[in-house]
């Protein structure tokens, strides 16, 4: 198992090296001085305190909150329609039709970007926080469907049938038996979707208009050296809450394995 | 659909009826509004951009008649061939590191660890959930000239002065990049392995194979698709990275993405612009193509 | 265009036939009549067509031609919700999401009864399957016993006119299965409700019910009483499918009062009673077909047969309670297996040897 003994060794390495640059984050977030670099001051609160009364960034944070909950709720009915279907029915097309749908996943965000920019000036929408939850819907879309997909498929058919057997319309089915076992998926892609639509940057930066999304306030703070600090404790609060939010979602992501019988395989339902 | 018969109307609208019951009108049903939404979000924006790279940009409108200057240009230009090749280089050194230092982590996790291998994959995608943006801006707080990185060294006495070489080049673009894809190139990786049936590995060894000779005969070959699809998930995306070249790029780091966002920007020259992507995008697809095909010769190879 | 459904026909099958897409499963147009309160068995191997027509009759797959009614009335189109029948599933398809109790109860909450009423009948049903007092359990960990049971009770609960059962016991080991099979026979003459039983193990089917339809791609062979099948199979098909047979080539000579006159390769001339001629077995060359246990090797002088012929023994397989012998018969080219109870003082011959081998007229049927 020597072997076995050096991979570990390199495998903790590479974590450190993963983990190098976020560890930062609360190191200088309580950093006294107003540069970033060591050695370190003092401690101090006073950086999150300058947040508490920063206007703009809180018009940042109520923007983004818009944009993710609406995009997390317009991607997760598309996901769970798009993922009921690939997993229930046989269709010609669908594999077409769903590699359609999936290819953001694959496309440079630059290319999405740029796409619905020229479209929307095109047809004359004037650029707003709306049109960025258009364009995250494309981009999480695919994400609920890869999580939805795995809560249907983990769903027995036999389970609906048997409903329907005892009774129930289907209707009723849905709510009594699908719905109850595929809501932690609902859930968990809520989640991710919201994660990844408060993260994402460069097509909100593209497509934002007047309203700054939160990346793209941190994105235009960036260039005063005065404001790293804040940027940073900004930054691990941001931190903060994706783990939370992740955390939340691989729980719900467990239970729905659970719920329908199946264990967790343990590598991310979006895989 | 097809199920347009060229017989009379009362046919139709009885086949169409029963069409609609049946289980290949539910999942139409069901696939359309995503698939309708994609249509007209993705599908005609990249339509419309194909369009205009046809066009020639006139102050404020556009000179609406047929050209291909834009391509031209795109494709002749010494600035534009530099970028494209530069990110293109980079994405490759990119790619091929993040691989190389992906899979060993994704085999520990897959064949030496026991009980824990949910943690380990949740500790390797945690930071790939916090900002892109900020996790590319502390590479530059920590290689910067008052950098966490020049500052701890000196602080140390290792070092007198700040090491200038590694902020604002293309080796802090590759750095960065590689970080930030890490777990995009571990999770694939580590999914293939998983699928490898243990006792295949058994009976390579029963069969006189030594650990090494077993690695590359069954282990290897067998985890490639992992391994392609860790390739193209990093390779395509990063040639279109915006930030991490603006961020810490510097002038020699700069790539594609920047130039594009530029023309489209304060250039204002989006017919180049959308040629310039659409020549990027058609450049990367026909790579990643070619990876793909000669990855499957290379498995047929290996398999006889 | 539905018939007045003839005395004690609980389920008309007529003329169906099923297609998915362009797969037929099952082609020829299914006729048949499950009988008020009989145990009724669809027996074939995997891809028959046998789970295909218990969900048609379930209201869970449609014909594409033909009717299913049920008490007389069609039942085409009408979905499994309004049908009064109940399924026992392959999976059990148990609700991970509710206890023992909320799944029994399940169908019940469409009859709006009130809650004592709910109780009482849940209980009872649990108590029909041995399952009482486990109302409050979490059915994920239920065994896998318990969950059929679970199945069970939720169906019978509703008290249908048909209880469908598909392959219930297959994912059960082999001990508990048989113990199932006899308590699921009981369960049956006790509710009184008519079963169709789907299963692919012929001897679950012969042990369990009244009467079996043996089907093969996609069309019933065979629809008879376990012992008629066993001992009537009409082809060769079903012969074989249900236990073991002895195959022998035969030409019909005549046919007289007493039945039909056959020369038998290895057994000689024979006249073979009626009842052992089915009707579409005509011309000339024909298959006749003895169960091994249906002839009997005659170990001395004094034990005589109706008929009887002079073997070599090829092989000997001892199974303790029986011996299997392969014999070859003078002018038959395929072994013939014959089985002996290994009683008190029988003894167990050597292979190389020769042995006598008696039948009677009434052991042969021929065979389409």
């Amino acid at each position: 198992m020597r072997q076995g003994r050096w991979l570990k060794v390199y495998s903790l390495t590479y974590l450190v090296f993963i983990y190098a640059p976020v560890l930062l984050l609360p190191i200088f977030a309580f950093n006294d001085s107003a540069i970033v670099a060591f050695p370190l001051t003092g401690f101090t609160t006073k950086w999150f305190e300058e947040l508490w009364s920063a206007t703009v960034m809180h018009e940042a944070l109520w923007n983004s909150l818009y944009v993710g909950i609406a995009t997390a709720v317009l991607s997760t009915v598309f996901g769970t329609c798009a993922a009921r279907a690939s997993t229930r029915f046989d269709f010609r097309g669908k594999k077409a039709a769903m590699g359609f749908i999936m290819l953001p996943l694959v496309l440079p965000e630059i290319i999405v970007a740029v796409a619905l920019v020229v479209v929307l000036v095109q047809m004359g929408i004037s650029l707003s926080l709306f049109a960025v939850v258009l364009g995250h819907v494309l981009i999480c879309t695919p994400f609920s469907i890869a999580i939805l997909s795995s809560a249907f498929n983990n769903l027995d058919l036999s389970l609906e049938e048997a409903s329907l057997d005892l009774g129930e319309t289907p209707f009723s089915t849905f709510f009594r038996v699908t719905l109850p076992l595929v809501a932690p998926g609902i859930v968990s892609s809520l989640l991710i979707s919201f994660t990844i639509s408060l993260d994402e940057f460069i097509i909100a930066f593209f497509l934002t208009g007047t309203d700054p999304t939160l990346p793209v306030y941190i994105w235009s703070q960036l260039r005063f050296t005065a404001k790293l600090p804040g940027v940073v404790s900004l930054g691990s609060l941001l931190l903060l809450a994706s783990l939370i939010l992740l955390l939340a979602a691989e729980y719900f992501r467990r239970r729905a394995n659970k719920k329908a019988g199946t264990e967790g395989d343990g590598t991310g339902g979006f895989l | 659909m097809s199920a347009v018969p060229a017989e009379g109307k009362p046919l139709l609208g009885g086949r169409f009826r029963f069409w609609l019951k049946s289980e290949e009108a539910s999942g139409f049903k069901l696939l359309s509004p995503a698939f309708l939404y994609a249509l007209v979000m993705l599908a005609a924006p990249l339509a419309m951009v194909v369009v205009i790279s046809f066009w020639t940009q006139e102050l404020i409108d556009f000179d609406r008649s047929f050209t291909l200057k834009n391509y031209e240009e795109a494709w002749t230009d010494p600035i534009y061939r530099v970028l494209m090749l530069r990110s293109l280089a980079i994405s490759g050194i990119v790619t091929v590191t993040t691989v190389i230092l992906a899979f060993p982590i994704a085999y520990f996790v897959s064949f030496h660890v026991k009980h824990h291998k949910p943690l380990w994959i949740l500790l390797i995608t945690i930071p790939f959930w916090t900002s892109y943006l900020l996790r590319v801006f502390l590479w530059k707080v920590i290689l910067g000239y008052n950098g966490v990185l020049n500052s701890g060294l000196i602080e140390l006495g290792l070092i007198e002065e700040p090491l200038t070489f590694i902020l604002y080049n293309a080796t802090t673009v590759v750095i960065t990049l590689a970080h930030a894809w890490a777990p995009f190139a571990i999770l694939p990786i580590f999914v293939s392995l998983e699928k490898i049936d243990r006792s295949l590995l058994e009976a390579a060894e029963d069969l006189g194979d030594g650990p090494i000779q077993r690695f590359f005969r069954v282990t290897l070959p067998l985890a490639m698709p992992g391994v392609i699809a860790a390739s193209l998930i990093v390779f395509i995306p990063t040639v279109g990275d915006y930030v991490t070249p603006r961020l810490v790029g510097g002038n020699s780091g700069l790539m594609i993405a920047n130039i594009i966002q530029l023309q489209f920007g304060q250039a204002s020259n989006a017919p180049l612009g959308a040629a310039l992507a659409l020549s990027a995008m058609v450049i990367v697809a026909a790579i990643s193509v070619l990876i793909v095909w000669s990855s499957r010769r290379f498995t047929k190879r290996q398999a006889r | 265009m539905s018939s007045t459904p003839s005395a004690g026909t609980i389920i008309d099958i007529e003329r169906v036939e099923k297609r998915f897409g362009q797969v037929a499963a099952l082609k020829k147009g299914i006729d048949a009549r499950i009988r008020e309160g009989e145990f009724f068995s669809l027996l074939g191997p995997s891809g028959c067509g046998k789970t295909t027509l218990l969900r048609m009759i379930a209201g869970l797959d449609d014909p594409t031609v033909g009717e299913i009614r049920i008490d007389g009335k069609p039942m085409n189109g009408v979905p499994a919700n309004h049908r009064p029948t109940n399924m026992v599933f392959q999976s059990y398809a148990i609700f991970p999401h509710l206890n023992v109790f909320e799944n029994v109860s399940y169908g019940l909450r469409k009859q709006r009864l009130v809650k004592a009423e709910v109780e009482r009948r849940v209980a009872e049903a649990l108590a029909m399957v041995s399952l009482s007092g486990y109302e409050k359990r979490a059915s994920h960990a239920m065994s896998g016993g318990q969950r059929q049971r679970i199945a069970l009770a939720r169906a019978l609960v509703l008290r249908p006119r048909v209880l469908l059962l598909d392959e219930p016991l297959s994912a059960l080991d082999k001990q508990l299965r048989e113990q199932m099979q006899i308590e699921l026979r009981h369960l049956q003459r006790e509710v009184g409700i008519t079963f169709v039983l789907v299963t692919h193990d012929q001897s679950e089917a012969l042990t369990m019910s009244d009467r079996i339809a043996v089907m093969f791609e996609g069309n019933i062979a065979q629809l008879d009483s376990p012992e008629m099948l066993y001992r009537r199979p009409i082809s060769k098909r079903v012969a074989s499918f249900i236990g073991v047979m002895n195959f022998f080539p035969a030409s019909v000579t005549g046919e007289s009062a007493k039945g039909v006159e056959a020369e038998i390769a290895g057994l000689g001339p024979m006249t073979v009673p009626k009842q052992q001629v089915p009707k579409d077995v005509t011309g000339r060359e024909v298959t006749a077909g003895v169960r091994p246990e249906m002839m009997t090797l005659l170990f001395d002088e004094t034990e005589t047969a109706e008929r009887e012929v002079m073997a070599e023994i090829d092989d000997v397989v001892y199974y303790g309670d029986m011996s299997y012998y392969s014999l070859r018969l003078p002018g038959c080219e395929e072994l013939t297996t014959v089985s002996m109870r290994n009683t008190a003082g029988r003894p167990i011959l050597k292979e190389g040897g020769s042995v006598r081998v008696g039948w009677g007229q009434e052991s042969v049927v021929l065979l389409s």
